[in-house]
């Protein structure tokens, strides 16, 4: 190996620390934490649910999403791929579980967050 | 006259024989593909997988060119998504590869890099085509929360894959690399 590819290998490194630290950040814990379950089926908001009850939600035919103790998980989706079935429960703040074929993407949001929604908009 | 009857006969030769080897890459490429589907490797998500095909990938660039690599890993693409995969996931596949060939190219015609970094640089960027598309399609920039896992599994695949190209060169013949 060359320099350049530790160098290359290194930055790509600190990229990824940066990107993580950066989903550290806007994690709050505890009580100060309001997150909620975005559902998100071709762009447009679905529902947005209260992580704090239990609910099981169809989402169209095609998806069934389940909330647990404060746990989102696909249970349920007819694409041939199942990776949105497979993926890990998510809790956290800007956690996603996406189903391609479906474009359908849960996602956690945090109130706090709600005032970089307008950034968001630019930016996508 | 003689010497243009010569040369369109060589030149026909040439051309049997790249479409002999084009089609062995192509060949195994396709194995590779198979018996990834074999061994689960998981990174924590779902959907991250080594891409041994991409031995071939990278092979191809150095000893065939960039075109042919190009062609190679589309076709690839296409057919694993007939066969073993998904058609959905053809365009990610093929979003990735472009992305990361493109990458490769650039640094490999740079000089400055070992196989190993080329290879390390293409695993990164073909996971941030896919990263790219997904939040085109999904329409939602949210995905970045997975940055982290992608960027350090294209380092570690992109490492082992260009391992494994670098141990290849030894037994292919030198002097072919363009």
């Amino acid at each position: 190996m060359k320099k350049n590819d530790w160098i290359l290998a290194g930055t790509v490194l600190i990229a990824a620390l940066f990107f993580l630290v950066g989903n550290c950040f806007t994690e709050r814990r505890g009580k100060d934490a309001e997150k909620y379950l975005r559902i998100k089926v071709d762009g447009e908001v679905f529902r947005e649910v209260s992580l704090e009850e239990d609910a099981e939600i169809a989402i169209g035919e095609h998806n069934r999403v389940k909330i647990q103790d404060g746990q989102v998980e696909m249970i349920w989706a007819d694409c041939p791929d199942q990776i949105c079935a497979a993926h890990p429960k998510i809790s956290k703040n800007r956690e996603s579980i996406i189903c391609l074929p479906n474009k359908v993407i849960l996602e956690i949001v945090d109130r706090a967050d709600e005032g970089s929604k307008e950034n968001d908009a630019v930016a996508g | 006259m003689m010497q243009l009857q010569d040369r369109n006969q060589k030149h026909r030769k040439d051309w049997g024989r790249q479409s002999a080897y084009f089609g062995m890459f192509l060949a195994l490429s396709l194995i590779f593909s198979y018996v990834e589907t074999l061994i689960p490797i998981s990174f924590g998500i779902p959907g991250i997988k080594l891409g041994l095909a991409n031995i071939v990938t990278v092979t191809a660039l150095y000893y065939a060119g960039t075109k042919e690599a190009f062609v190679l890993a589309i076709l690839r693409n296409i057919l694993t998504g007939f066969l073993f995969g998904n058609l959905f996931a053809i365009f990610y596949s093929i979003a990735g590869s472009c992305f990361s060939i493109l990458i490769m190219h650039l640094l490999k015609k740079r000089g400055s890099f070992s196989v190993i970094g080329v290879s390390i640089a293409g695993g990164v960027f073909h996971n941030i085509g896919q990263l790219l598309v997904a939040m085109l399609v999904v329409e939602s920039l949210s995905i970045s929360y997975y940055m982290p896992v992608l960027l350090t599994a294209g380092i570690l695949t992109g490492a082992v894959i260009g391992l494994l190209v670098q141990r290849l060169q030894r037994y292919l013949q030198k002097g072919q690399t363009r």
